[in-house]
Parts: C-alpha cells; structure tokens; sequence
C-alpha cells in the first residue's frame, strides 16, 4: 500500500460505554457507524465499502441502507478491524470502492441480541481443547504465562505492574470504566480468577462499538475533521489452539505484522510517539513490546517498572487505559485504532503533546492472529 | 448411543482424526510421523505440516512428557463436568509436539505443579466410545485416588 495514500476522515465510538442495556449488536454497529458519518459530514448513501467482524456486512450494510461495491467480512478476532483497514486501503487505491465504512459492535456485558461463544465439537479446538476444561479467555490466552515468566525471568510483580500503569493512563479518561489509582498490592490481592491471573489482570466486559471512514488521501479536504494518514501496515495469523502455538513465549503473528507495518510505513522505532497494544490480559503489552521489537527478549517487564509506557514516559502506551481499564467489548481493537485517531487528531484526554506516528496493534484470538497500523497526522 | 459418564464437553472425530480417538480407547496416545522427513506433528491431518508430504505413518507415543505450561482455574461453569481448582495444561511430548490437558492424580497447586516436572499420560473415559488423554505426575510421588 501507498504510505500516506490513504486517510481516516471520520471515526467515533457508540454514544454510550460501558453498560447499554437498550441495545442490540447490530443497534452498537448503527449508532457507531451514524456517529462516524456525522464526524465525517457523510450520508450512508456516500459510503461503498463495508467491513465488518462479528455481524456480517451484509447486515450491516442493509441496515443503514449502504449498497456497497467492496465488502469484507474478514473475521479473525479482537484484531479484525486493524486488517480491515489495511485491507480498505488496498480496495480504494485498487478502485474498488471509494469511501469505506468499518464498523463495531458488541454487547459483551448485556449480551443483547448476541451470539455464543461456541466450538464445534468436530472442530480441532473442539476435540483438542475443548474438552480439557477452558472456559472462555480467561483461562486460554493466558495458559502460556508460566512458561514465560519461567523462561524469561519476568515476576508476578511486574506483571501485575502493567494493569497499575494502565489505570494511570485511565484516570485521565473520562470514559473509562475504571478510573480509581489501583496498586501491585491490589492487583496481587485481587481474586484469583486462573492461577496465576488475578482479577485485574484481566480485561473488562463491557457494551459499546466503534467506526472508521476511510478514503483517498486526495479528498480529506472535502472534510470537515482534521485527517489522519495511513502510513503502513501488517497483519497475519499463527494458530486457532493456544496450545499449538510455536512458541508459549513470543507470538509469530505478532512478530510477522509488526514487520511489515514498519516495512511498510517505512519508519524505525525511534520515529513512534504513541502507541497501542491490544491487552485484553496484563502479559499482551509485555508480549507486544518485545514481538514488535520496542524491547529486546525478556526485557519489557523491566521497561514498563521504569516507566517507559506511563504517564510522562518516553513511549506512551495504551492511553485510554486499555482493555484493562478502559473498555473492552470482546473484540477490543476497534477502540485502540480509535485512541491512535483521537492521539493523531490532538483530541485524546490523555494527549501526547506533539505526537506525529502512532502504531496500533491488535491480537485476535488467544495469539491466533495480529493486524498493526501505523497512522500518522503529517500530510505525505 | 452411548452413555454419557461425564458432562465435559465430547469431542467429535472426523476422519482425519479417528485413528487418534480410536487410540485413546485402547489406552494408546497416537502420533503421526512423515514417511519423507520424519518430522512428528499434532493435531492429525493426513499430510505433514512441515514439507506437505502426504505419505505418513501412525504410531504410539511413548506417553512421556514435561509440564510445559499452565493455569489453574478457579471457578468452574456449574454442571460443566469440571470442579474447580483444576489445571488446564500444555504437555511437551517426549516425540516433540504439544497437547492440551489436565494434570490430573496431583494437588491442583503452583506448588504441586511444577514447570519441566516429568508426566505421563493416563486415559479417563467419558463415555462408551471417548477417553480423554489426562497426565498425571511420573515420578511416584503422586496421590492416588483420581480414577
């Protein structure tokens, strides 16, 4: 993809956060995607491209009456929607479509009108997981941990550390969730949820959507928001088993995106002045760090107790407090790629003064898959 | 139709995985092997994730492996076929892949469970025609009891 050829000119999330009782899923999609269109000044009658995980772009297309000429229903997790837009940028600069919609809703905490969470018995997780007892996120995505504290030296501390960095960030956000100042102590003293996870180490489960509005880098003049550019991007996908992962300790697919977002977009680590980690647990930004080559192996533990990826520190990560403290639906990476806007339009609560590149990066899965963006505010 | 003995969730063989649930009944944990470079793989599928070759070769397991990693979950859904505390594992294979499991025939404690801790398989029937391949702890010291 062109870097820069491509612009984000709307972007918002669902009115509400948090708890939304009166709303359906497909109801998140439409009240994000609305909101997205009046941020952009566009009609739904403007848009020709739909991409959407978790509802079908069908759905969403019919309900806010699109008739779209490019679709995608790409569907690998809380990820999807980094590889939707990476994946719109390609269809507009192909001609496939000119305006592209990308939607997200979830009613994660009020399950209205929402599907289950279940695996066909014949299906290889079916046969090969499923029966040995997991029971949903909680006790899958975080099964490699041990082994990586084991391995890598990291102490249950420093683990805990990440989810007291992250409330900081949250206490600046009006809409986070959590907001109270939380320390290792309490994390340590939380309830025991999956030996060696505790409570608030783990996401939250809330309600709420997110939308984006893609087009050519040559019309954001027709906008009235400030445009941010998409600079490059990766995406690719290791394994549906958490347990058939190559390695408990580092994560092929994010090693594999990351390398092509900054191949792509053409920058170095030194030129990221935000960025954002998709941590639906406390051990995703440690993962992150060290698989998009922030820090060397073994090292983010020790780079996040410095204070690195906290409030004043050298690269500020997961502003909005995250999944952890911010919200988090079930399929989180809609709201990253919507700080890393909010960051690059000089609109976030938390804002990073003079911030220039953002990078995004979103995990789907239990580690099954990862999409990275790298947007920026500079015009190309 | 078989008589459920457990509500855990019963997985479903497919063709390419038949010879594997087929093993388990017989108190066997079967691997495949390529004919062409040797290289031993899990899940089954009928063709060799390393080089593609479709020629491949079942056979047992020793059933010795290594605690690789764990966690031990804490609230179990009700009527789920689990009681909590349990470990839900991954073992490394002594032929070089990993599975999911239980430890079982051990205290469901960090203490009790210890990384790189040599284990063994062991087979739990949950039906007439499914056994699941559950470890437990191989050097002897562990608590008798589970079945």
């Amino acid at each position: 993809m062109r870097r820069g050829g491509i612009a984000i000119v709307g972007a918002a999330e669902t009115t509400e956060l948090g708890r939304i009782p009166d709303s359906s899923v497909i109801g998140l999609h439409a009240d994000a995607a609305l909101n997205a269109l009046a941020d952009a000044g566009l009609a739904p009658s403007d848009i020709d491209g739909v991409a959407t995980a978790g509802e079908s772009p069908t759905s969403v297309a019919h309900y806010l009456g699109i008739t779209p000429t490019w679709v995608d229903g790409t569907t690998v997790g809380g990820c999807s929607f980094m590889l939707h837009v990476r994946h719109a940028a390609a269809a507009i600069e192909a001609g496939l479509c000119t305006t592209v919609l990308i939607t997200h809703g979830e009613s994660g905490k009020s399950r209205v009108g929402a599907g289950g969470f279940n695996r066909p018995a014949a299906s290889l997780m079916g046969q090969f997981e499923a029966p040995f007892g997991p029971m949903g996120a909680p006790t899958m995505f975080t099964i490699p941990v041990l082994r990586y504290m084991k391995d890598l030296d990291l102490s249950i501390e420093k683990l805990a550390n990440v989810a007291v960095v992250q409330r900081r960030w949250a206490a600046k956000n009006p809409r986070a969730s959590f907001r109270d100042p939380i320390t290792v102590d309490d994390v340590l003293n939380s309830r025991m949820i999956a030996y060696p996870f505790r409570l608030l180490m783990c996401c939250l489960v809330t309600d709420g959507g997110g939308a984006l509005i893609l087009t050519s880098a040559e019309r954001v003049g027709d906008f009235p928001t400030k445009p941010v550019f998409i600079l490059g991007g990766g995406e690719s996908v290791e394994t549906p088993m958490v347990s058939q992962m190559e390695d408990l300790t580092t994560s092929r697919a994010f090693r594999v995106s990351g390398r092509k977002a900054f191949d792509s977009a053409g920058i170095t680590h030194a030129d990221v002045d935000h960025l954002m980690i998709y941590d639906a647990f406390a051990h995703l930004p440690i993962y992150g760090l060290e698989d998009l080559g922030f820090v060397g192996r073994g090292e983010a533990g020790d780079f996040i107790w410095d204070g690195h990826t906290d409030v004043g520190g050298s690269l500020p990560t997961n502003t909005n407090g995250g999944g952890l403290s911010y919200m988090h639906s079930g399929m989180y990476g809609m709201y990253a790629l919507q700080e890393s806007v909010r960051q690059m339009r000089g609109t976030a609560p938390a804002q990073v003064e003079g911030a220039q590149i953002s990078l995004c990066h979103g995990v789907g899965g239990m580690f099954g898959a990862a999409g990275t963006i790298v947007m920026t505010n500079q015009a190309p | 139709m078989s008589e459920p003995r457990s509500k855990k969730p019963r997985p479903r063989p497919t063709p390419e995985t038949r010879h594997f649930w087929d093993g388990t009944l017989v108190g066997e944990l079967r691997l495949q092997r390529c004919d062409d470079c040797s290289n031993v793989y899990f899940p089954p599928r009928p063709f060799c994730p390393r080089c593609a070759c479709r020629s491949v070769t079942v056979f047992a397991a020793s059933g010795r492996a290594t605690l690789h990693s764990y966690v031990i979950n804490q609230r179990a859904i009700p009527d789920s076929g689990f009681e909590a505390p349990y470990s839900i594992a991954v073992v490394q294979l002594d032929e070089g892949p990993r599975l999911m499991t239980n430890i079982v025939d051990s205290p469901q404690t960090p203490e009790a469970l210890v990384l790189d801790m040599p284990v063994e398989v062991t087979f739990e029937r949950i039906s007439d025609d499914v056994a699941l391949p559950l470890f437990r702890p191989s050097d002897g010291s562990r608590s008798r009891g589970d079945s």
